[in-house]
């Protein structure tokens, strides 16, 4: 670290730590849709990673739509954008859990199987669709640009407005968990699936609906990710690896568990990029995350109450 | 009794290939508390989780009210007027108490309000309302297991071993709780047991299952005590 004074490094910290806190989000979102599916159902989603894809092109999508035909609405294109990609991310994650996964609850390995197959038919049909070149939505304005709190300090205006969403997100599974009449289904299934259905709680449509909403969370992921980077057909299956890590990291059954565990990722990876090499930063990650996991096996955060 | 509040004819049931339930065959009336009873092994279990949809019928019907609940599953039984506190309780041990309630409420109920004669039924439980449902004594999750059982409305309740494990003061409370509301929401109740003095003090009639049939049956007024321990013991 020789030639860095202290306030380089401090601004480097900064910075670099609110790059990590972007990844935080991106990461976040992802692991959020993915935790409370593999809560729930047992179901590990190895397309999750295209949920993400499908909701980037809708943001490339409805860019290049509202750019032909409706330019003045430009500037506001894009929170209508969001609320498409999570729209149409939940309407294919609501036929496939219908048209495929459902079948495969007791099977637990054919399920990991199916979705990874589905990754890849996935994969192609965008690169059908779409062709293998990388894409970019025209963002707003006001997404472009950012903010200079010191001279040597630059935060760039689209990873606040992507921590801005994801904590939105974030907040509003919280409320729908814990808050709503679904939210208590959802969590009375996830518990006890059995002694679920033997109060009244049709605990078929409740999966139903917990897959498309994790599958919309992703879509939302996609969305953000497209202010940040640009879109190919296996944008996804980059992000899929790291959110497996959050989910068991995080320990499956705790919202805060997967918040806590994505900011930790998130930040070791983006300051140890920066001080060693891309490769040794991962390693130095994945490393650390195996001791703790061989001494706390259930993850970060577990619930404290007798079984 | 003119038409039976629920029946079961020639029910079987079991896992997988081998047949648990026999050709079990019962008749309730409204109002009616009956108790099955049986040793460790006997198909109790395996009779109320047929009853529940949980294992799946393999012939016979089961009518509530004259309503057949055949091919339904678990969700929409209790729809129908059934309504089920299992063995060993099944809280949901990491919601509130008052979630736990909750989860038992038709979704037609605005802000899943809890009705207050469930509370004044088990006050205990509007004291821990907040409180993690795992975190409760096992009397007080036997209640809350049948509070939970009792906001959805049912014309039957069936009760699986209610007293295991639970302190004498208790099962006394739950007998009278049980004898409180047949009478003021008139429900037919079917309780299995392996205590006889529980049973003795609520049931208006006995059934003794053995190896998934029903080897014994009479109403409490003519039933021999030396007859059911007979039975009951090893």
């Amino acid at each position: 670290m020789d030639g860095y004074s202290l306030s380089d490094l401090f601004s480097i910290v900064v910075m670099q730590g609110f790059s990590g806190l972007s990844l935080f989000s991106v990461l976040l979102l992802m692991a959020l849709g993915l935790a409370i599916i593999f809560g729930q159902m047992g179901v590990i989603n190895m397309a999750h990673g295209e949920f993400m894809t499908i909701g980037a092109y809708t943001i490339y999508l409805t860019s290049k739509f509202t750019e032909s035909y409706l330019p003045s609405f430009m500037p506001y294109y894009f929170i209508a954008a969001i609320l498409a990609s999570f729209v149409i991310a939940f309407g294919a994650g609501y036929l496939l859990e219908f048209l495929l996964i459902r079948h495969l609850y007791k099977r637990p390995l054919d399920t990991l199987l199916a979705t990874w197959g589905l990754s890849l038919i996935l994969q192609q049909v965008f690169r059908s669709a779409f062709g293998a070149r990388e894409v970019s939505a025209t963002l707003p304005d006001w997404l472009m640009g950012s903010w200079k709190p010191t001279p040597s300090i630059d935060i760039p205006l689209n990873g606040l407005f992507v921590m801005a969403m994801s904590i939105l997100v974030t907040g509003l599974v919280g409320l729908f968990l814990f808050k709503s009449k679904w939210g208590l289904k959802v969590r009375a299934t996830t518990q006890n699936r059995i002694m679920a259905g033997a109060v009244g709680i049709n605990t078929k449509m409740v999966d139903r609906v917990t897959f498309a909403i994790g599958c919309g969370i992703a879509g939302v992921a996609g969305a953000c990710f497209t202010t940040i980077a640009s879109t190919g057909p296996t944008s996804g299956s980059l992000y899929i690896v790291d959110t497996f890590l959050v989910v068991v990291f995080g320990g499956t059954a705790s919202l805060f568990g997967t918040i806590a565990s994505a900011f930790s990722i998130a930040q070791a990876q983006s300051i140890l990029t920066f001080f060693l090499t891309n490769a040794m930063g991962k390693v130095v990650t994945l490393l650390t995350i195996i001791a703790i996991l061989m001494m706390r096996p259930e993850g970060l955060l577990r619930s404290k109450v007798r079984r | 009794m003119e038409h039976a509040m629920f029946s079961v004819a020639s029910l079987d049931s079991g896992y997988g290939q081998s047949k648990v339930i026999n050709g079990i065959s019962l008749d309730v009336g409204q109002k009616e508390i009956v108790a099955v009873m049986g040793r460790n092994g006997m198909g109790k279990t395996t009779f109320f989780k047929t009853l529940m949809g949980i294992i799946p019928t393999m012939s016979g019907d089961v009518k509530v009210d004259g309503q057949s609940l055949n091919g339904m599953e678990s969700f929409n039984r209790v729809r129908n007027g059934i309504a089920y506190v299992p063995q060993g309780r099944m809280i949901f041990s990491n919601m509130t108490v008052l979630e736990n309630i909750q989860t038992g409420l038709p979704s037609s109920v605005r802000n899943n309000k809890v009705p207050d004669d469930i509370y004044a039924l088990f006050p205990v439980l509007y004291d821990m309302r907040a409180r993690k449902g795992g975190n409760l004594s096992g009397g007080q999750q036997q209640q809350l297991a049948i509070a939970r059982a009792l906001v959805t409305n049912p014309k039957v309740l069936l009760l699986d071993e209610p007293t295991e494990g639970i302190q004498p003061s208790i099962i006394k409370d739950i007998a009278k709780t049980l004898k409180e509301i047949r009478k003021s929401k008139g429900l037919t109740i079917i309780v299995s047991e392996q205590v006889l003095s529980f049973t003795l003090e609520i049931a208006d009639r006995f059934c003794v299952i053995e190896k998934g049939r029903f080897v014994y049956q009479d109403i409490s007024a003519n039933v021999d005590e030396s007859i059911i321990s007979k039975y009951l013991s090893v």
